[in-house]
């Protein structure tokens, strides 16, 4: 019995530095580049008043597709939302909010004050629909064109040089 | 030049590492004393060590560029005490410190331990002298403080600006005195296995060490939450990031160490287990070294990780385990406890399942996102819900086990005054619905928490009392064990209480919420040394009461590295913190402003430093005592 304990623990510990010695050379880096000129994952994602269901589908209907990652809990998202208000006003670009893991009452508040840029709104409450995008903290931002391929990501806060980035890609066709 | 003479310090400590373990090897073989010259090489190991430290901060203090290290972590017009402070402030210099401490600890162990076996002080000494020397090759052979660059530069790239706080300054050597102090337990519990040194005594020999260095651990997480307070900006002060779980770790084990030592010390049980304590305290403080130094975790931390260092602690930390466990499965033995139930052994005991419980939840969560990310392809991040939802039920337990333990006696089954904690209890349920009917309800796990945490309080106040009268006073338990009370109170209160809003705020606009109101009345852009400051000047009013406090965060902008930082305003008083950060809002006359009210935050850090003093009473009382 004590011989099994041994070469259990030994086997713990030989797996753990494995894992560890096979961790070092791989990539850890919040690196997201390679989700560029992929296609959207398939998705099926609840509108924020729940009547409705938004898929790829929707996306195809427009020439680009902004899907954007907020909250109201999330400071950084009242500092970009300027620039999404900014953006709303672009006929080319179709905004999709997807409010993540928020709380309805405080999510209507954000945007009662501060304006609502999204043609479409859903949420994600558990934030399971948003790691399929590769989401690890808000705010994200992805920029989708109608062929559904990944044309950028935003991570943290949209910047005026990302909004200027934007308009040049969504004002070229 | 500094180069030079660097290199060859570090170079002659090898050296007399090398003739160290030479001498104290042969040692072993003659009767009699440890050799004075052993003790000699000791302190000259020790000496050199420092000095080369000292090379390197001259090096830092004269702005040395031709060293990588100095080129890359300092600046000529960065303050005198920045410059200093940067030598720890960076991945090379802190192996240094490392060094040093490593060193002297084992000088010490080896003056202070007189009256303990020939062969253990010899083994302990030529353990930690392979560790010295595993550290020094680390140095030399990948980590150089004193590689040059060349051809010179003629000014350096400057240190973070984040990491310029006097906090953290003073955060790392702390926290590596109870890191690295772990190591000479370590050596002491090998060397302990191969002479079969498992006396009751052994425990003298190690329970100052296993004291000094909790303590200092303990004060080094302090000064780091209070960095990550006053700096980070987020207004939070633990956010269970990987590294800061790193240093959690140790703790949790040195804490179930001198818990159990004191039962080795009294019934000569538990030997194994302190043993292996002591073995996973230091592996783990090597494991956590490895996780931030290699970079395989990304945290605020990560500001040095490079995986070619990876691979060599990773060598470092597997000959440590393995080693660990060849030495322990050859010399255990199996122990046949026969406890009562309510002795203190047990209570000890259960002391220890706790720490184990909260050791193993924390390496988890920090550990599995490596795991997913290695075996599957996905990412996934352990968050404060997993560790909130796991460790906090399980505290209001722990708590109630703290006031009870301490109380029950030695060997015997007899547990006295079970009446008294009716009254206690009831007492603490009375306090939490003052509360709840003076200020506002919570949840039911918060309930919870507040009223174990008031029962430890109350139990540990009539300890005092009834301590006075017998005139037997044991100030360190009743002291630490109150303090922690005190410490999940206060974090609970503060909790329950915070409020927190955030606003786009221009000049002259005024916001109102709650009873309070915020005016944004001013700003101001001024110069300074090394970064330029827009200086917002903000009246927070509590309408109820007509008091105002004026609050100026800024936004900084750093010229070397060019970096902007947001520094919060905190206006700290005995009740409450006011905290509150500024953003700019790209072209635009808005800015983000974020408002909290934290209560008792003065009182947890004051709760951690008392937990430190009851350890450090002990740590007195008991040196006076040897």
């Amino acid at each position: 019995m004590q011989k099994i304990i041994k070469i259990t623990i030994l086997f713990i510990f030989l797996f753990v530095i494995g894992i560890f010695y096979i961790s070092l050379s791989r990539d850890t880096n919040y690196n997201t580049s390679s989700l560029i000129n992929k296609e959207t994952p398939e998705f099926k994602i609840i509108s924020f008043d729940e009547s409705d269901t938004y898929t790829r589908d929707d996306i195809k209907k427009n020439n680009y597709t902004l899907i954007n990652f907020w909250a109201s809990w999330c400071a950084p998202c009242k500092i970009e939302h300027p620039i999404l208000m900014k953006l709303s006003q672009k006929k080319n670009l179709m905004i999709l909010g997807i409010n993540f893991k928020d709380k309805d009452p405080q999510a209507r508040t954000f945007l009662n004050e501060l304006g609502n840029p999204y043609d479409l709104l859903a949420k994600d409450k558990n934030g399971k629909q948003s790691v399929k995008f590769g989401i690890y903290g808000i705010p994200e931002s992805i920029l989708i064109n109608k062929e559904l391929i990944i044309i950028q990501k935003f991570i943290g806060p949209l910047s005026v040089d990302d909004y200027d980035n934007i308009i040049k890609i969504i004002e070229k066709s | 030049m500094l180069s030079n003479l660097g290199n060859i310090l570090l170079f002659l400590n090898v050296v007399l590492s090398l003739s160290i373990i030479y001498s104290a090897n042969k040692n072993l073989k003659t009767f009699g004393e440890v050799n004075r010259n052993i003790f000699q090489l000791s302190l000259i190991q020790s000496t050199t060590i420092i000095i080369c430290f000292f090379v390197l901060i001259a090096a830092f203090i004269t702005s040395d560029f031709s060293l990588i290290t100095v080129y890359q972590n300092s600046h000529s017009l960065k303050p005198l005490f920045y410059k200093i402070a940067g030598t720890w402030g960076n991945h090379e210099g802190s192996l240094l410190l490392w060094a040093i401490i490593l060193s002297i600890f084992s000088f010490l162990f080896l003056v202070y331990n007189k009256n303990h076996p020939k062969n253990f002080r010899l083994l302990t000494l030529i353990i930690q002298n392979i560790l010295i020397l595993g550290f020094l090759f680390f140095i030399l052979f990948n980590s150089n403080p004193f590689s040059k660059i060349s051809p010179i530069p003629s000014e350096g790239l400057g240190l973070n600006p984040i990491l310029q706080d006097p906090a953290l300054a003073i955060h790392p050597p702390l926290l590596y005195v109870g890191f690295v102090g772990a190591s000479i337990y370590f050596s002491a519990a090998i060397a302990s296995l191969i002479t079969d040194y498992s006396e009751k005594s052994f425990s003298l020999s190690i329970k100052n060490w296993v004291l000094l260095s909790w303590c200092f651990q303990t004060l080094g997480i302090l000064v780091g939450s209070i960095w990550a307070y006053y700096e980070l900006g987020w207004g939070g002060f633990w956010f269970w990031d990987p590294v800061e779980n790193a240093s959690l770790l140790p703790w949790f084990a040195m804490t179930a160490l001198f818990h159990s030592l004191i039962v080795f010390e009294k019934r000569n049980l538990f030997y194994f287990w302190v043993i292996i304590l002591c073995l996973i305290t230091f592996t783990l403080s090597v494991m956590g070294t490895f996780l931030v130094r290699s970079g395989i975790l990304n945290s605020v931390h990560t500001f040095a990780s490079d995986p070619s260092r990876g691979i060599y602690i990773l060598i470092f930390l597997s000959l440590m385990i393995f080693g660990s466990i060849f030495f322990l499965f050859q010399k255990y033995k199996k122990e046949n406890y026969d406890l009562n139930r309510n002795s203190k052994e047990t209570f000890i005991l259960v002391n220890n399942w706790f720490m184990m419980f909260y050791l193993i939840t924390v390496l988890l969560g920090t550990i599995y996102p490596i795991f997913t990310d290695a075996l599957t392809e996905n990412k996934i991040s352990v968050g404060p819900p997993f560790y909130n939802a796991i460790i906090f039920p399980v505290v209001v337990v722990f708590l109630l086990f703290m006031a009870i333990g301490p109380k029950a006696k030695w060997i015997k089954n007899k547990f006295e005054n079970i009446r008294i904690y009716f009254l206690i209890l009831t007492g603490a349920i009375g306090l939490n619905l003052a509360i709840i009917f003076f200020f506002k309800s919570y949840s039911l796990l918060s309930n919870f928490i507040i009223i174990s945490a008031l029962f430890l309080i109350i139990a540990s106040f009539m300890d005092i009392t009834k301590a006075f009268k017998k005139n037997k006073l044991d100030f360190a338990r009743i002291i630490s064990h109150m303090s922690f009370g005190f410490l999940v109170l206060f974090i609970g209160l503060n909790d329950i209480f915070s409020l927190e809003k955030d606003y786009n705020i221009k000049l002259g606009e005024t916001k109102k919420f709650d009873n309070y109101s915020i005016e944004l009345q001013n700003l101001d852009l001024k110069n300074y040394k090394n970064y330029q400051a827009v200086i917002g000047k903000l009246e927070i009013k509590n309408i109820n009461s007509n008091q105002t406090n004026i609050l100026n965060p800024e936004i900084r902008i750093y010229d070397n590295p060019k970096t902007l930082t947001y520094e919060a305003a905190i206006k700290t008083s005995l009740i409450k913190d006011y905290y509150l950060t500024m953003s700019n809002i790209d072209r635009s006359d808005y800015y983000n402003i974020k408002f909290q009210k934290k209560p008792s935050m003065a009182w947890i850090w004051i709760s951690v430093i008392m937990i430190v003093v009851g350890g450090s009473i002990r740590l007195f009382s008991n040196a006076k005592n040897n």
